[in-house]
This record gives C-alpha cells, structure tokens and sequence, in this order.
C-alpha cells in the first residue's frame, strides 16, 4: 500500500510538472497539456479507433511472438544438444541476434508486401532467435547432476527433457523471451510508424498520423497507451513465471 | 498394488561386480580409474568404500548404477547384467541434486511418477511415509532453498528410498554437512536400514564413518583404482559414533588406508 502511495504521489507530481510546464511555454502544438491529451484518449476509446488499432498491434505481436516461441523453444533445445546443430544453426541464431529486428523490415515488405505476412515475419525475427539461443544457453549451463538423477529415477528420452531439462532451464527460458519480447515489440512499434500496412491500422499507425496530422496529443496519447501495454505484457506474461521462480529458487525479486 | 504392498516389500538384492576396469581419456594419457574390480554384495548388506580422491570410487557407483558402462567385465543385479539405470538401484549424490522447479514432496513424488500402478493419491502417501521416516513431513510443501543442508540431504534420501529400490548407492552423501548434522545422520540411517532392508553401498572419506555404518569396509587406491583391503566389521548394532570401541577400529583401518597411499606414492 506504501510502495502504491509512493508511485502514485511520484506520477501525480510528473503530470503536475508537465501541465506547468505547458503553462509556461504555451505552445500546445508543441506539448499539448494532460488535459488535452487525456481528451484525445477519451474521445479515441469511445469513437473505437484506438480499440481497434490496439486490437490489431495486439494480434500481429501475439501471433507472431507465440510463433517465434514455438519454433525457437525446441530449436533451442536441438542446437544445445546437438553439436552439429550447435554449429550450424546456432551460430546462425547468434548472429541473427545481433541484428536489430527492425533491420528485416525491409526485406519483409519485398517479400510479403504491405501486408500481414511481413508484420509477422518481423515479429517472428525478432523474438526466435532470442528464445533459441536463451534455451540453448540454459540447457548448455544445466548441471549434469540433474539429469543423472533423474535418469536413476527411471526418467529418459522425451521425459527428461520436458520434466527436467526444460524446465531446469526456465530462468535462462523466460529471461530469452522476455528479451524476445521486448525486441518484439521494438521492431513492431518501427514498422508500423514507418511501413503503411494496407491490411490495417495499428497502433504504431495511429502515432504516425498523429504526426502527420500535427497532432502531438493524438502523438502522446499513443504513446501512453504502448507503455501501458508494455506493462500489462510484463505483468501478465512474465511476473507470474518470475514470481514462480522466485518461490521456488529463492532468487532475488526484480 | 496398494500401498501398505508398497510400503511393505522389502526385497533385498544381491550385487556382483565381475572383474571390471575402467579406463578415461585425461589430458594426452588414459587414465585407469578402476583396475579388474571384484565385489560382491550379499542381500541387505552395508558396504562402505573408503579411499583417497580420484580412486574411482565414484566411478564404480556410476557403473553399478548404470549411469557408466565399464570397459571390460561386467555388473550383475540380481544374477542379471545392468544394462542402464532404474529404479532398483536408486543412487544418492554428494550434492543433494533436488530439482529446485519442484517443491519437496514434488521431488520425493519424481521417481514415483515413473512407476506404474499408483495413482496420484497413492504417490502422496509414499512420500509423505518417506518425508516422515526422515524427520521432515512438516515440510512436504517447501521449497527446496528454503532447507539446510542437512534437510536437503534428507529430502534425496527420501527421494531416493521413495521407489522402494533393492540397492542404494550413495556416494559421500554426508561431506558436505557440519559434524552434528552428520552424527544424527549415522543415528537415522542405521534405523532406516534396519526399518527398510537395503542393500547399501556408501562411499566415504570418513573412516569412522564407515565403521559406524558398513557391515564390511574396503579399501581403494588409486592409479590404478583397485580393492586393497577389506575388514569385517563386527560390533554390535545400533552403534555409537562416539563409542572408544569404535575409534579404535577406525584408527587400525585408518593405518591401513595410510600404508596403502603411501606404498602408492612410493610406487
Ligand atoms: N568422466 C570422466 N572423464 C575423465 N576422467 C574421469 C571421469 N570420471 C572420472 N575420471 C577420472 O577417473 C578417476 C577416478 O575418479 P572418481 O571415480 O571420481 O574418483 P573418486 O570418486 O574415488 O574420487 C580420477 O582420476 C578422475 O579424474
Ligand atoms: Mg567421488
């Protein structure tokens, strides 16, 4: 209850400091107010388009993300197993990695179009090769010990590896697709503030009009709504694996 | 099967170790970690294995555990070869080896889920007789960092003993763990053995350790690994670690052990 006091006393102070801010230099083109801002928000809910656009940005990062996830979870676990695999496809991943996935955005819309297929492709980029390469460092830092002792227990082949190896891995596999996440969300945000895509607007979109159109509130107002869903992603998507492993490893809370 | 079935078959086993050797790849050399090894274990039989690091003491646990394959010779349990683990041959480690994503009963449940013929219920109970015969069922539903080193050996020694397996392999189980915790340890375990009837093979650095414990104590040497010596122990159980009688046994095998390091580093 404190530490909620503390956030809210904090924010409340920042959107007193901006509303001064406003005050003073008086250039709503510039920096629209919060009330302004708080406006555009109200005004996009109820006439649906911000609905409809997060409902969009949304799907295209679910869809992707949890294809990312699919490919890159077993993937993983082939390449920290399999020395050829290892060499050849992970090293791949390694390098893949490194590349910002905003940099495949091009490609994308060679390939697919302006169209839903190339929004997925980046996604999927962005978040396979960090999960691939997050198991694999997981499964490759397992402790042997674990596997031996299950293998007394009668534990083998398909087994081992989805009721030890896996999930002996998990801090590496949710910290990987956290990451994954993140690099996710990134690229999306870019591509759709730079990319038109024809088969709908998201929200990247809506922040890109905004700009056209002169109009920072709808701007700032977007932006608000992408923090918010980067932090409702955070707490419905990760904290719940992370307060598992807290429980169980005894590992310090974030 | 039902439970008190379960909980109540107690079936002793024999293990035979045919000359075997065992041999690793080190740095440019091989290195012979067991040298033509020949043992035999009667039913329900404690043996301790004491000897200097790097014996091959371990490696014989992994064979007979089948976790290893030897290079020549063979591991019979039961008149039968062992051609790979299970769970007739539950082994305990120096590092306790509890899966930290499961909370203790989930670990000590771990090996029962792989045996047929118990429902989930059924596991639960086995668990919580084995979490009580080592002192800890009020902490069934911890977490695994949330225990002492001792506590945490006692949760793999449930975990381990859980299946019902006919040999117990334990491999330097107490090294780790402050001498009090240890001296309840030897007090518990010679009650589980006489509750359980296992087949035990320990291994130890600890003479007196061994000679609280073992119905035979065998010596090992190393490079290459091999059986030196062996003595028969034969006070009266339960037996006191503390006990003079005791000491005094542990010292004329603890000369023992010395002569053969030293006839080695000699060598
Ligand atoms: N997997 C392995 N690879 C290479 N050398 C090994 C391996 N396991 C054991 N050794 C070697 O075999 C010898 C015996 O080891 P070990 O059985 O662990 O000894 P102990 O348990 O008696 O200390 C040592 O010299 C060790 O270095
Ligand atoms: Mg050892």
């Amino acid at each position: 209850m404190k530490r909620f006091r503390h956030a809210l006393i904090f924010f409340a102070s920042l959107v007193v400091l901006w509303q001064i801010i406003c005050w003073v230099r008086n250039s709503p083109v510039l920096l629209p107010g919060p009330l302004v801002v708080a406006r555009y928000l109200g005004e996009a809910i109820m006439d649906g388009t911000l609905g409809v656009a997060t409902w969009i940005t949304a799907k295209r990062l679910l869809i992707g993300y949890g294809i990312g996830c699919v490919i890159g979870l077993p993937l993983g676990l082939m390449t920290a197993r399999s020395k050829f695999l290892g060499d050849t496809v992970g090293l791949l991943a390694l390098g893949l990695q490194t590349l910002p996935s905003v940099c495949w955005v091009p490609l994308a819309l060679l390939w697919f179009g302006q169209s839903e297929g190339a929004m997925l492709f980046v996604v999927v980029m962005g978040t396979l090769w960090s999960v691939l390469i997050a198991v694999d460092n997981g499964v490759r830092n397992l402790p042997p010990i674990y596997v031996r002792a299950a293998h007394t227990m009668g534990s083998s082949g398909a087994h081992t590896l989805l009721k030890v190896v896996l999930p002996a891995s998990l801090p590496f596999v949710v910290s990987g697709m956290k990451q994954g996440w993140a690099f996710a969300w990134r690229s999306l945000m870019a591509a759709e503030i730079y990319v038109t895509i024809l088969t709908g607007y998201g929200l990247g979109h809506l922040l890109h009009f905004g700009r056209e159109l002169n109009a920072m509130e709808q701007v700032i107002g977007v932006m608000f709504v992408i923090i918010g869903i980067g932090l409702l992603a955070d707490k419905i998507l990760f904290s719940p694996w992370e307060h598992f492993m807290h429980r169980r490893w005894g590992t310090a809370r974030e | 099967m039902s439970i008190s079935d379960e909980l109540e078959n107690i079936v002793p086993a024999k293990l035979v170790v045919e000359d075997v050797s065992k041999s690793f790849a080190g740095r440019g050399r091989r290195v012979q970690a067991l040298d033509n090894i020949r043992l035999e274990v009667g039913e329900g039989e404690f043996v301790c294995l004491v000897g200097p690091s790097g014996c091959g003491k371990s490696t014989l646990l992994n064979l007979i555990a089948g976790l290893d394959y030897p290079d020549s010779g063979r591991v019979l349990a039961d008149g039968r070869p062992v051609v790979g683990p299970g769970r007739d041959r539950m082994v305990m480690f120096q590092e306790h080896a509890l899966f930290p994503w499961l909370d203790v009963v989930g670990n000590v449940m771990f090996g029962l889920k792989l045996k047929p013929g118990l429902t989930r219920k059924d596991r639960r109970e086995v668990a919580r007789y084995y979490l009580k015969l080592v002192g800890l069922e009020k902490f069934m539903d911890s977490n695994v960092h949330e225990l002492s080193g001792g506590m945490k050996q006692r949760v793999a020694l449930a975990r381990a003993l859980a299946p019902n397996p006919r040999v117990l392999l334990m491999d330097e189980p107490f090294a780790a763990l402050d001498a009090m915790t240890r001296e309840q340890f030897y007090v518990d375990m010679q009650k589980i053995w006489a509750a359980r009837r296992k087949t035990i093979i320990l291994v130890t650095h600890n003479v007196r350790e061994a000679v609280c414990l073992g119905d035979r104590v065998l010596i090992f040497s190393a490079h290459p690994g091999r059986i030196r010596e062996e003595f028969k122990i034969t006070l009266p159980r339960p037996r006191d670690f503390s006990s003079l009688e005791l000491a005094a046994l542990a010292g004329d095998i603890t000369r023992a052990l010395k002569s053969h390091t030293t006839a080695e580093a000699a060598a």
